[in-house]
């Protein structure tokens, strides 16, 4: 378990709402699934924390769900992206840009200093 | 926004948790049976596939938990607990419960009944659009800092300022009505053009006066007030042209104000007519000296401030001083706000009645303080094993405040009907000491406030008990088995007791001085005997008001004559100018036979005068020091005479015998024939410090033909001493002058006893409600006292057994019990004492307290006296049972 890395804190949302969105409807598991195979394996995410943070984004109306059949006819609840969900995606990719931009300017090495 | 969705999304969740939850099973369900899949089609057995599912899910509980936790709002829902469980545990406990529900309820309802007396009398603003903008308007001259305006001065002021939108005056008058119905008199007003609409009060039918409508000379107008249209015109809509007969002059009615109209201030009051000022006859209404008791009102122009209309105002009354030297040398307009005129006297009164209320919530909250502190130190096991069982400290001390706040909030509502019955009581027990009292009643503000009272108070009496659950230490408390015998936790009780005793002291001290107050003025000498007296009004028959001066006279002694002879009657003497201890006074003014004569009105002497017929010595029982008093010989054929009193002679007489001075007066020369006692004027607690102190007494029937005549109102007022009560009497009275003419309305009749009342109607309101405020206070008090002790003696029933087991005496018992109370008692006293002097200083300074120092040192001492036995009284039931302690049964109960 030691060279795999927790889900930093409120960046799952942002997983899950990216996948979505290039995904298209999916159940949970296969979210998370698909969540750590994005990650190259290098995400180990506790599949028990995934459903609050899919009601906490179905109640802010970023996504919303539907009971359905998944690939091998097993009973699952998909999760889709609703318009507000696009748009949070358009919105929180560009902030976490500039954030991981910024911050990578404090970690490479000076080199013109 | 998306906060706020998901909000109302989780409130929503906690009310269908049902179908959420199985919901939520499903899908766990499904998640794990997708994984399992997977893990078979990797090749492991079904078996070994479910159980890494499971583990890789991180609990299937545990899941369901974080879950539950974001679909409602946790923090909801556990308060929801609390109030359930605080309820269930608070009914299992009802003494307790109401015990603390009634304190509260006593300390919330007292506060609540005087915040809507405040609220309605001082924070309401003035029912008039922008009052902040209206003033009342007085002319500042010798002896009278708001004294009234003279007719031309009106004019003038009105004419020549630059700062005021409109400026009007009134004076109070009563009419009779004839012509509908019985002859009757009606309060009514004179008022110029612009009172109503400064007031912005609109007509409900017709209209109001227009200008120029209100100057001498013009048409007989009327306006009515709505309670008089309605009572005796049956609200008909075609009043509007029809005229009324009032003192035997037509009057056209053009227009009737609405019902909620109501003011009363400087000389006007709302009534049941209002006539244009310039319809007044009389005369000295072109006087530029003569004040007639006109007051004025008025709407300062938008933006200016009353400081700038003061100077503005200053300006006029300076240039008309120059113009007229002879009147208005020193005369200058005064303008004092609205707000100041109408509820200015009783602000500081209030107020201290409002911190005085407060310190009796602080008390009832204490003793609930002390009551919640005993009772968590029995629950300290309940909350060791909640604690024990998972439960956070943050959850217990949450239980702690949900509680308290539960109690506070029964006693809040419990209070609410107290103060509203305790409201209409004040109100009722103290008529005429509050203006505005007609706005108090329980409104939306005063609903708030005792709502975030009540909630304030659960909070801050259940802090205490829950800090101390929260620094408890589990382990040692489930060892003791929760009998808790550490010193420190009597100490913070004994802290409370001392705390609230001195509060006691406090207020104790602050209703002993008002009540010695009390004491000093009811022993205040008035100058004359009230008892047996009667003052009433009288109104002449129309006809009267065009008849000669001969007439008048002759008719006078014919009112007179037909009185005395009513059985019971001592003494009879219509009276006019100044009447004691109302706001009736009337000025004489004169130079001395031996001074030149002064070149301008003001530079005279001034004196209070009384126009009395010879029997008012006799019915007011005033002391005759030398000389003699009026007879019937002295009358308008006779030298004009003129009796002063002591404080007179004193200042214009000195040592030298002051019968057969003449003084100047009125064109004339009167001579003194007589000295008399000092009357106070001005009131048992004010006449000392009035600056207009020199009483005359002149004779009615020596009054110039003009001031005698009835032409300007028929209106005269009537003194009587009689030997059988006021109200028989006034029925003898109003019986004879209905036989003497039909058209004579006798009105207004009140015992001087009353009107010496009405005076310190205010001072009485203020003692009664801190009396009863001190008594609640000692109550509650002696209430947390008695607590204490018994819970100290319930505390230490195994080791008080045990002393007595080794021999201690009962009596020692008693002694040890009382000592201890008795120094929580002297302890409280002393802080209280401290506290006391210095609030004690605040009443005096608003002038609650009369003729007592604000440390006057026997209320102190009393007050001390009487909360330290009280105090000991609290202790000595328990001191009682402690003596009674049973060793035996004490050592079996280990």
């Amino acid at each position: 378990m030691g060279d795999k890395t927790d889900v930093w804190q409120g960046t799952l949302a942002l997983m899950v709402l990216r996948t979505l969105e290039t995904m298209g409807a999916m159940h949970g598991y296969g979210l998370a699934r698909r969540i750590e195979q994005t990650s190259g394996d290098l995400l180990q995410l506790n599949y028990g924390t995934l459903y609050p943070a899919l009601l906490k984004l179905e109640q802010e109306g970023y996504i919303h769900s539907h009971w359905g059949l998944s690939d091998n006819n097993r009973k699952a609840k998909f999760y889709e992206l609703t318009k507000a969900g696009h748009q949070r995606v358009k919105k929180a990719t560009a902030e976490w840009e500039q954030t991981t931009a910024i911050l990578a300017r404090f970690l490479t090495p000076a080199e013109e200093a | 926004m998306r906060t706020l969705r998901a909000l109302w999304s989780r409130f929503m969740g906690m009310f269908w948790p049902g179908s959420a939850e199985s919901d939520l099973a499903d899908e766990i369900e499904s998640h794990v049976a997708l994984h399992t899949d997977d893990g078979i089609r990797a090749g492991l057995s079904a078996e070994e596939a479910r159980r890494r599912a499971l583990i890789r899910l991180g609990g299937v509980e545990q899941t369901r938990q974080t879950y539950r936790e974001r679909r409602g709002l946790p923090w909801l829902e556990t308060l929801g607990q609390d109030v359930a469980y605080g309820f269930r545990v608070l009914r299992k406990s009802p003494g307790f419960a109401l015990t603390t529900i009634f304190t509260l309820a006593l300390g919330i309802g007292a506060n609540t009944a005087l915040f809507s007396i405040v609220n309605g009398v001082l924070l309401n603003p003035l029912p008039y659009p922008r009052s902040s903008e209206l003033v009342t308007v007085h002319a500042s001259k010798a002896n009278f800092d708001q004294g009234s305006i003279s007719y031309p001065n009106f004019r003038d002021w009105q004419r020549d300022n630059k700062t005021l939108a409109a400026l009007a005056v009134a004076h109070q008058r009563r009419f009779t009505l004839t012509g509908v119905g019985d002859a009757e008199r009606l309060q009514g007003d004179y008022v110029s053009s612009d009172f109503f609409p400064i007031l912005g009060v609109k007509p409900v039918l017709g209209r109001l006066f227009a200008p120029g409508e209100d100057e001498i000379g013009r048409a007989p107008l009327i306006v009515i007030g709505a309670g008089f249209w309605a009572r005796k015109l049956g609200s008909r809509q075609d009043v509007v042209g029809k005229t009324l007969t009032l003192d035997g002059r037509q009057f056209t009615i053009i227009g009737v104000l609405p019902g909620d109209f109501d003011l009363t201030v400087g000389n006007f009051e709302a009534g049941e007519v209002y006539v244009p000022i310039g319809q007044w006859q009389n005369t000295a209404l072109n006087d530029r000296f003569a004040g007639l008791g006109l007051h004025g009102i008025a709407r300062l122009r938008p933006g200016v401030t009353l400081e700038q209309a003061q100077a503005d105002m200053n300006g006029v009354s300076d240039r008309l001083a120059a113009a007229f030297p002879q009147a208005d040398h020193g005369v200058r307009a005064k303008l004092v706000s609205l707000r100041q005129s109408v509820v200015g006297r009783v602000q500081p009164l209030l107020l201290v009645l409002l911190g005085a209320v407060g310190f009796v919530l602080l008390i009832a909250c204490v003793n609930v303080a002390n009551l919640l502190l005993a009772r968590s130190n029995a629950r300290t096991q309940e909350f060791a094993i909640r604690w024990a069982l998972g439960a956070g400290r943050g959850r217990i001390v949450r239980q702690l405040l949900t509680e308290s706040t539960l109690l506070a909030l029964a006693g809040g509502a419990l209070g609410l009907l107290l103060a509203g019955w305790g409201t209409d009581a004040a109100l009722k027990f103290a008529p005429l000491a509050l203006p505005r009292d007609s706005q108090v009643h329980l409104s939306i503000p005063v609903l708030g406030f005792t709502l975030i009272v009540s909630l304030a108070v659960g909070i801050l009496f259940g802090l205490l008990p829950a800090w101390k659950v929260a620094h408890q230490s589990v382990q040692d408390t489930l060892k003791e088995g929760g009998r808790g015998v550490s010193g420190t936790r009597h100490r913070k009780q004994d802290l409370l007791v001392v705390f609230e005793m001195a509060l006691a002291l406090v207020l104790l001290a602050g209703a002993g001085l008002t009540i010695r107050s009390m004491m000093v003025l009811s022993g205040v000498d008035p100058g004359f005997d009230a008892h047996g007296v009667t003052r009433f009004s009288l109104s002449a028959p129309p006809s009267m008001g065009s008849a000669s001066a001969g007439a008048v006279r002759a008719y006078y002694r014919e009112v007179d004559r037909r009185m005395k002879q009513v059985p019971g009657v001592q003494g009879v003497s219509i009276i006019g100018g100044s009447l004691p201890m109302t706001d009736n006074d009337d000025e004489a003014l004169f130079w001395l036979e031996n001074e030149p004569k002064p070149t301008n009105t003001n530079d005279m002497h001034w004196s209070l005068d009384y126009i009395a017929e010879p029997d008012y010595l006799k019915v007011m029982g005033i002391p005759l020091l030398r000389g003699r008093f009026f007879t019937e010989a002295d009358n308008e054929h006779a030298p004009s005479v003129v009796v002063v009193d002591e404080s007179f002679a004193h200042k214009f007489f000195g040592d030298e015998d002051p019968i057969g001075k003449r003084i100047h007066m009125d064109g004339n020369m009167a001579t003194v024939i007589g000295v008399t006692g000092h009357v106070m004027q001005w009131g048992l607690d004010n006449d000392a410090s009035s600056p207009l102190h020199v009483e005359m007494y002149l004779p009615f029937l020596q009054l110039g033909d003009s001031d005698l005549s009835l032409k300007d109102g028929l209106g005269m007022d009537v003194a009587i001493r009689s030997e059988v009560d006021s109200a028989t009497t006034m029925k003898g009275i109003e019986h004879a002058m209905r036989q003497m003419n039909q058209e004579q309305v006798v009105y207004g009749a009140d015992t001087m006893n009353q009107i010496i009342a009405r005076t310190l109607a205010g001072r009485r309101f203020s003692m009664i409600l801190l009396g009863l405020f001190a008594a609640l206070a000692l109550l509650l008090a002696s209430i947390g006292m008695y607590g204490v002790i018994s819970y100290l003696v319930g505390q230490r029933t195994q080791e008080i057994g045990i002393r007595m087991a080794l021999g201690a005496a009962r009596g020692n018992v008693l002694r040890w019990v009382l000592k201890r109370g008795c120094k929580l008692a002297l302890l409280g006293v002393s802080v209280g004492l401290a506290a006391a002097l210095a609030l004690t200083q605040v009443m005096a300074r608003s002038s609650m307290i009369y003729g007592v120092r604000a440390y006057d040192p026997w209320t102190f001492f009393g007050v001390t006296a009487l909360l330290v036995t009280v105090a000991l009284l609290a202790c000595s039931i328990p001191a009682w049972r402690a003596m009674r302690i049973d060793p035996m049964q004490a050592l079996r109960a280990e």
